[in-house]
């Protein structure tokens, strides 16, 4: 007689979240991860697909069922091995992928209840293994002599320069902050990604034998042209898309308006949520408006209200189903109390006698047919102008490329967007030697598909660089 | 690191640094910036540059101690360093040959003045200088500006030494044939000096230093309206054309945070003082 076929359980296992009364008085991390039981139980939930269809959904193709399978047999070592094969930083994707929109959206288990939590395993060996000290793979022991300039340390760069380093090249990654990580630093509060992770990760690629030069901004203290010229052989470009969108309406400028940018790197660069112990000041109203719909608007939305905000309303001119944000963190904040207005764009900004900010004249949307985005075109409902008190507003509405690097390049083809022409494949530009990848290619877009590109990119570089290098050795035989 | 090579106090709480910054030095041109750093707690500050030396491999900038940072800048000594040094930031000022250049500045942006107005005289300018401050021992660079200048005028708030105010400008527009007005320092002074040229065409450009937090163009912070439209000061300018530029809303902008400063600085003395 045949076994009968184990129970599989529908839910995931829960993870335990700091209490939401408490969080919002605080900026330490919202979710505790899982435990190594909790882990274990949740793995074992993974039926092991002979054919797995999560793996098509990750951007840098971790092989999933692997790794799940060796946090099954408590073997957390192997699991994270097999997890680094493909993904630099997992302790961050971990934490702010969107999986239900990647890996796990293609788990069969999802079919029948939820589906595996892939995240939440990532980010519990990933913790694992940060916590018992990391093991830094050797480097190769013939360095290729080969030197790469990567330009900017967000998830692109760093993902790219850990690729090169690892092939035995010998990298410089530049970044213009005072400290490495990009969007991950400045942008991504400390409740949902901890600095000493960002930290530990930067840490681990510098370890690889990674360079990273801080206040360094390329275009302004040496540009691309100036980096080939240095005996940089390539170069990448991963600048992401750092310009704060404004909407262009009447009173943007008032003051208590804020790009979420701005507030983000004030709060989480600067740390000014310990003013006046950091000199770095903020000013957080009572009423506090975030226009848009996104994971920046999520930040800091919830931000605002571990500030003192009395009330926080997100104003989102579409509806709950096209928020482009991770699930996780609409819920979160939702708990926290955080107010939703969808369907509803602001028209003008009304300011006091001083100069500030007090209200918001709003519009009234509706949707219509899908745009290009694919999502449905929101659509202003004529005579439906009301008016929002708000003392602070901070525009998420995103951003756009950096200019900069463009304008001091010659040869770099870009689009009318500003961002920069690849080949898809390769991402090679149309300038010798110099690949891009990331927000400065594709617009906003998410910290693991700006890993994806990089990797991308760091192979396509590598073989440019050992095809020149057999072009060189062949030319000096003759 | 980056190290103050020399430091001198110009007047008391207004200091010129050296700083140590070879990359920077080869590369930084009049009307650029840099942002620094003091310590792990501090603000990021943007200061124009002042000058450079190649050969030393430094730059110049001045800092007047109006807050909790730049007093913490002000205590630095000769050898001390400072935690990040950033730049050059900004499209650097447009300098050639225009024939009468008139450099108007005041306070402690006369020494980046001096800087343009040095290049102007280099690229076959003639140059007007007037320079400005509260009082006459105030008055910042006045045998700098002289040696590169062929004529400078003195002006001073309460009338100590020079000119009382800016309105002899006035006549001096009025009898001078000048094809380029370039103007540095409170924004008082910068607006003052885009109305007397505007009946005259003279194509006059402000430096603008709004308040800032990356200087890249993340954080919009330094946004002005120019020519009703919304520019980014760090990589926009910081120049741009000030018969344009919407000074009221400016100078309403750079206030944002005065409480916030104020109380920093108010600690952060009482802590001078009991330590």
């Amino acid at each position: 007689m045949s076994k009968p076929k184990p129970k599989i359980r529908k839910e995931a296992v829960p993870t335990l979240k700091q209490d939401p009364r408490e969080r919002i008085r605080n900026f330490n991390e919202v979710s505790f991860g899982y435990s190594e039981a909790q882990a274990v139980a949740e793995a074992e939930r993974c039926i092991q697909c002979p054919k797995p269809q999560c793996i098509q959904g990750c951007p840098v193709g971790v092989n999933i069922p692997a790794f799940i399978k060796e946090i099954k047999e408590r073997n957390f070592d192997e699991a994270i091995r097999i997890v680094k094969e493909k993904n630099s930083l997992p302790a961050i994707c971990g934490r702010v992928c969107p999986q239900e929109t990647q890996c796990q959206k293609f788990c069969v288990l999802g079919k029948v209840g939820e589906p595996m939590a892939i995240g939440r395993l990532e980010r519990f060996v990933s913790d694992y293994e940060l916590q018992r000290g990391v093991t830094v793979p050797l480097r190769p022991k013939s360095p290729t002599g080969a030197k790469v300039a990567v330009v900017g340390s967000g998830p692109a760069g760093l993902t790219a320069a850990a690729d090169l380093a690892k092939l035995g090249h010998d990298v410089v990654m530049f970044e213009a902050l005072h400290a490495p990580g990009g969007v991950l630093m400045y942008g991504i509060p400390e409740f949902r990604l901890p600095k000493r992770i960002v930290q530990a990760e930067v840490d681990y690629i510098k370890k690889l034998g990674v360079d990273a030069k801080t206040d360094q901004m390329i275009g302004r203290l040496y540009t691309i042209d100036e980096l080939l010229e240095r005996g940089f052989d390539a170069v990448f470009i991963g600048t992401g898309a750092g310009l704060p969108r404004f909407m262009g309406i009447p009173g943007e400028n008032l003051c208590g308006i804020y790009s979420a940018n701005e507030f983000l790197i004030r709060v989480n660069l600067m740390k000014a949520y310990m003013f006046p112990e950091y000199d770095t000041p903020i000013r957080v109203g009572k009423k506090v408006a975030v226009i848009g719909g996104g994971n920046s608007a999520m930040d800091s939305a919830r931000s605002a209200l571990r500030l003192g905000a009395d009330q926080v309303r997100i104003i989102y001119r579409r509806s709950r189903e096209e928020m482009p944000t991770r699930l996780e963190e609409v819920e979160n904040a939702e708990e926290e109390g955080i107010e939703f207005q969808f369907l509803t764009n602001p028209r003008k900004f009304i300011g006091n006698e001083r100069g500030w900010v007090k209200a918001i004249e709003c519009i009234r949307m509706q949707l219509g047919e899908p745009d290009e985005s694919g999502r449905r075109r929101p659509i202003p409902i004529k005579g439906s102008e009301a008016v929002v008190d708000a003392d602070m507003v901070i525009m998420a509405i995103g951003n756009m490329p950096n200019p900069v690097i463009q304008q001091t390049t010659e040869s770099l083809e870009t689009t009318k967007w500003g961002t920069i022409v690849i080949d898809e494949e390769t991402g090679k530009t149309t300038k010798e030697g110099v690949y891009a990848g990331g927000d400065i290619v594709s617009g906003v877009a998410t910290v693991i598909s700006a890993m994806g590109a990089g990797r991308k990119a760091a192979r396509a570089i590598n073989e440019y660089l050992m095809k020149k290098k057999k072009r060189l050795t062949q030319h000096n035989k003759i | 690191m980056y190290e103050i090579v020399m430091k001198r106090e110009l007047v008391p709480h207004i200091n010129l640094f050296e700083l140590s910054a070879k990359e920077i030095a080869a590369k930084a041109k009049p009307g650029q910036f840099i942002i620094l750093r003091v310590d792990e707690h501090g603000e990021r500050i943007p200061l124009t540059i002042a000058g450079v030396s190649v050969e030393k491999g430094t730059i110049t900038v001045v800092c007047h101690e109006v807050g909790k940072t730049t007093r913490k800048l002000g205590k630095l000594e000769e050898k001390d360093r400072l935690l990040d040094l950033l730049g050059p930031l900004g499209k650097p000022a447009e300098i050639r040959k225009f024939g009468t250049v008139l450099c108007v500045g005041g306070g402690v942006m006369v020494p980046p003045l001096h800087f343009q107005a040095k290049a102007f005289h280099e690229a076959g300018n003639r140059v007007i200088g007037v320079i400005g401050a509260r009082t006459e021992n105030q008055l910042l660079f006045q045998k700098e500006m002289r040696e590169v200048c062929d004529e400078l005028h003195v002006a001073t708030d309460d009338g100590t030494k020079g000119q009382k105010g800016l309105d002899f400008l006035e006549g001096l527009l009025k009898e001078r044939k000048i094809n380029r007005a370039i103007a540095t320092g409170p924004i008082v002074t910068l607006r003052m000096v885009s109305e007397l040229t505007r009946p005259y065409d003279i194509p006059t450009i402000v430096n603008l230093i709004p308040i800032m937090v990356d200087g890249m163009g993340m954080c919009g912070a330094c946004r002005v309206t120019v020519g009703g439209r919304t520019m980014f000061a760090c990589v926009d300018g910081p120049d741009f054309d000030g018969h344009q530029v919407d000074f009221g809303e400016l100078m309403t902008r750079l206030k944002m945070y005065a409480p916030q400063e104020k109380l920093a600085f108010v600690f952060h003395e009482k802590g001078e003082l009991n330590a």
